[in-house]
């Protein structure tokens, strides 16, 4: 097998997670068309997209859920189409579609997975206990998951997916519908999962979650994925889109804001949104227009170019 | 493949089925009390020969039971949402397929057993081979619990969908199996549709196990019973693959 290479070192690495050019269509609807990504070991890569972007799908096809109709898939090199166990053995996964057993407790939820994974019965035990006291849930333990909300059902999938530290970690959505706790406890999970060692894929059409966890994001929409990068350089990316917010004690129209470095304004609440290329240049001329007109500044405020201005621009016309 | 984990899987998704799935309703209801009805209804107050028709009973039974939990087990965790979770686990489409057979098999034999020994005890039915009734025991155990596998397979999250089908396919099976009428005195086309029920050749096993009376021979019964497995088994595989294409 041939590695790639790591461009300043010369050291050759093995992909966590390599997808090749993979497709899928439900008759004539393309959902992932011609997907590849490349995700290296260690870091947090998002996936995401507006909703039917084919962010599932695709992390369906990863995770050996479902067929592609073509392109292939590696984790840590070994491809989950030919040698499926193996594959998945170097997994945990967090279907979006995809809960614990409601019948089971939350501790045989996780001792079950854990024997897929073929961890004895001290270690299956002692692993629980530490992850059940972790998400909190250490006094539920012998309560059926049929009691549970959705928060603490949630947790008891991450408890599984994580049941054997795995090198690789896939989650589809992990925090939709979740409240405040439950949320931080599963972005706190990843973090800390991501820290001992994990590689961690996850979807989210959350925009602020992706920018605060991802090392890496990929765009996905209309089944393509359309960019690739971290979340600041996307940023960047858009970075002509930045505008002034400024509100003075007068009312003021909108023929005030013809000066240089201003593209255009608009009036956004009882406040004014100046767009411009340059914001110092903005400032300096909204400083001047204001001594000329004697108004006062109640506020002002420069914008940096946002994540979801990337979004936004790169899934247009969704 | 990984031949240990394969095994550990599908070890793993009996266990998990036998958990969950024994004690549902549709189980206790269609592979424990039906059977138990159809043979109070057809049996008493009929003066019959208990001893002629008790392999046939016995058939009834584990034909039953064996194939009351497969068909629950994929509809139930498809509308549960638990069936996507567990294809994402080291297993493969066999583990699954395996594995809830396993569960059918062994609750088939299970409660079979309990109701032979019972009756044995209570009525002193002779038994002729004890071998070969093990060996029917497990044959036809497997074989329809494969049948309830099969039937599981279609798309649905619906399991009552389900159950309705595996009644509308076993029901007619039990009238056409040497059940209720001694296979000795069927003849024509009533032999003819006798002979294409896998359930007769297990009757018929029984009948040689039991009081030595078979019509086929016995390694031709084991035969069908073994050919009917794998078609059972393949059918299955065909059609959970087409699914997992189709990402239904």
């Amino acid at each position: 097998m041939v590695l790639p290479c790591n461009f300043e070192s010369g050291t050759p690495f093995m992909y966590a997670i390599e997808a090749k050019n993979l497709r899928k269509s439900f008759g004539p609807v393309t959902a992932v068309d011609d997907v590849s990504i490349s995700i290296q070991e260690g870091g947090i890569f998002g996936f995401l997209g507006p909703n039917g972007a084919g962010k599932t799908t695709a992390i369906r096809m990863m995770t050996g859920v479902l067929i592609p109709d073509a392109g292939s898939v590696h984790i840590l090199g070994t491809d989950i189409n030919k040698d499926p166990l193996t594959a998945k053995l170097k997994m945990g996964v967090i279907p979006e579609n995809g809960t614990v057993y409601s019948d089971l407790t939350a501790e045989q939820n996780i001792l079950i997975t854990a024997k897929f994974y073929g961890m004895d019965r001290a270690k299956r035990k002692a692993r629980a206990e530490e992850i059940l006291a972790r998400l909190g849930l250490t006094e539920r333990r012998d309560d059926l998951v049929r009691t549970f909300s959705k928060g603490m059902r949630q947790r008891i999938s991450i408890a599984c997916a994580i049941v054997h530290s795995p090198p690789v970690l896939i989650l589809d959505e992990p925090t939709t519908g979740l409240d405040v706790y439950s949320r931080r406890l599963v972005i706190d999970t990843v973090r800390h999962m991501n820290q001992e060692g994990s590689t961690v894929l996850l979807t989210t059409h959350n925009i602020e979650e992706a920018n605060a966890l991802c090392s890496t994001i990929s765009i996905i929409n209309r089944g393509r994925i359309v960019a690739t990068a971290s979340p600041e350089k996307l940023k960047k990316t858009f970075d002509t889109s930045r505008y002034v917010e400024v509100a003075f004690d007068q009312a003021v129209g909108q023929e005030m804001f013809a000066a240089p470095g201003i593209t255009r304004a608009e009036s956004w609440g009882d406040k004014w949104r100046v767009y411009t290329d340059e914001p110092d240049l903005a400032v300096k001329a909204l400083a001047s227009l204001a001594e000329r007109d004697h108004l006062t500044f109640v506020s002002i405020a420069t914008s940096n170019p946002t994540l979801e201005e990337a979004f936004v621009n790169l899934t247009a016309g969704e | 493949m990984d031949l240990n984990v394969f095994a550990r899987s599908i070890l793993v998704i009996t266990e998990k089925n036998m958990r969950i799935y024994y004690f549902k309703g549709p189980v206790v209801v269609f592979g424990l009390l039906f059977p138990l009805i159809m043979f109070l209804t057809f049996f008493i107050g009929r003066n019959l020969d208990l001893v002629l028709f008790f392999p046939g009973f016995l058939g009834m039974m584990l034909f039953f039971t064996a194939s009351s939990v497969g068909p629950l087990i994929t509809p139930w965790e498809k509308r549960e949402k638990t069936y996507e979770r567990l294809v994402s686990l080291p297993v493969i489409l066999e583990s699954i397929i395996v594995g809830d057979l396993l569960a059918g098999a062994i609750f088939g034999i299970a409660i079979t057993t309990i109701v032979f020994v019972v009756s044995a005890g209570l009525l002193h039915l002779p038994l002729v081979n004890a071998g070969l009734l093990a060996i029917s025991f497990v044959l036809g155990s497997v074989t329809f619990a494969a049948l309830g596998t099969l039937l599981a397979s279609p798309t649905t999250d619906n399991p009552s969908n389900i159950m309705m089908l595996s009644s509308l396919i076993r029901l007619p099976l039990v009238f056409v199996s040497g059940i209720f009428i001694p296979l000795r005195q069927l003849g024509g086309w009533e032999w003819i549709l006798t002979s294409l029920s896998p359930l007769t050749y297990l009757v018929d096993l029984f009948h040689a196990a039991l009081n030595g009376d078979a019509v086929y021979p016995p390694w031709m019964d084991a035969l069908v019973l073994l050919a009917v497995i794998l078609v059972f088994i393949w059918g299955a595989k065909v059609i959970q693959k087409r699914n997992l294409v189709k990402g239904i």
